[in-house]
């Protein structure tokens, strides 16, 4: 009895160690990728400003709402970022439709994750879902403004 | 016999992915020698950036990796399609919309995870649910608040949890119509 309860218990620990083991493997193969992505983020961060995104916006409602899902899209990082610089971009006359569709392209669409994601998620994948939200960041833009335009 | 090819199939996979990550990072690295050259200052700034963000990023990264390891453990193929994989019905898509919100860190962190997942049986169109979802951060609602107002909030919360789940869905189709051609 003693003797079977030991052998369960070396196998449990046995296979905490694999489980620990694959764990830690499949997180190597996909760090440098990762690293990638931050690298590039930092990038990001300090060659591109607010105001240079800003510059990129015309003026015209449904244009400005795809330029805002574009660089939405290309940009990258910490969502607060993303409300600070939309609340800036408010701030210097960009449309609120404009704004969203950036701020959920900002999150939803990953164009400097996106070596990342086909490579762990698979090619296939990682396109048709980032079409399909930068696509859906635009819809939701507007319906979001009309609905709210609607209420108010 | 399968399950030795399988184990096989995986481990080319993962061969492919670190070379791939190996090249990615050799360009990355020769971009910012490169981009040194011109502008010394900014490049600095950016690895100091990098580096904030990898400690951010680390407490998440550490409870990936036990959150991967647990489901090695504890998970199996057959509780993955029960709960997320192909017969799941509703409570699937209710779980990834949940834990999509619930979920924290970048989005980056939690491929590895999810390629777990799917490597198990979660269904592709639950992991774009997923990774839609996680657009929707919960703690970052007063700033939010206070930039756009609480309509809004709950106006765009309402309308991106229907966006994810019409895109979990289209992804379901499209995959499922790639696996059939296969």
């Amino acid at each position: 009895m003693n003797h079977k309860r030991h052998n369960n218990i070396d196998n449990d620990r046995k296979n905490i160690l694999i489980s620990f083991y694959k764990a830690f493997k499949a997180f190597g193969t996909a760090l440098p990728v990762l690293l990638v992505v931050i690298l590039v983020l930092g990038l990001f961060r300090s060659f591109v400003s607010s105001r240079m995104l800003a510059a990129v916006f015309t003026g015209e409602l449904f244009q400005d709402t795809v330029i805002g899902s574009l660089v939405g899209s290309i940009s990258g990082g910490n969502a607060v970022t993303s409300y600070v610089i939309g609340g800036e971009l408010i701030k210097q006359g960009v449309s609120l439709v404009a704004v969203t569709a950036f701020i959920v392209a900002w999150i939803t669409v990953g164009i400097i994750q996106f070596p990342a994601e086909a490579a762990i998620l698979g090619k296939r994948f990682a396109c048709v879902r980032n079409v399909l939200s930068f696509i859906l960041s635009i819809l939701v833009s507007i319906a979001t403004v009309k609905t709210l335009m609607v209420i108010q | 016999m399968r399950q030795k090819r399988e184990a096989q199939n995986a481990e080319e996979k993962g061969n492919k992915e670190r070379s791939y990550g190996a090249y990615f990072l050799c360009a990355i690295v020769f971009l910012y020698l490169f981009l040194f050259l011109f502008e010394p200052e900014k490049v600095q700034k950016s690895l100091k950036a990098s580096g904030h963000m990898l400690v951010q990023i680390f407490p998440a990264l550490i409870v990936i990796i036990l959150l991967m390891a647990l489901m090695n453990y504890f998970v199996n193929p057959k509780i993955v399609s029960k709960y997320v994989g192909k017969g799941c019905g509703i409570t699937g898509w209710f779980l990834a919309v949940f834990s999509g919100i619930l979920s924290h860190g970048p989005i980056y962190v939690w491929y590895p995870l999810l390629r777990n997942l799917r490597n198990q049986g979660m269904k592709s169109g639950l992991i774009a649910v997923f990774l839609y979802n996680r657009a929707i951060k919960i703690p970052l609602l007063p700033l939010m608040v206070h930039y756009f107002g609480i309509p809004f909030f709950v106006i765009l919360t309402g309308y991106m949890i229907i966006a994810s789940i019409a895109e979990g869905h289209i992804v379901e189709m499209i995959e499922g119509r790639f696996s059939n051609q296969m």
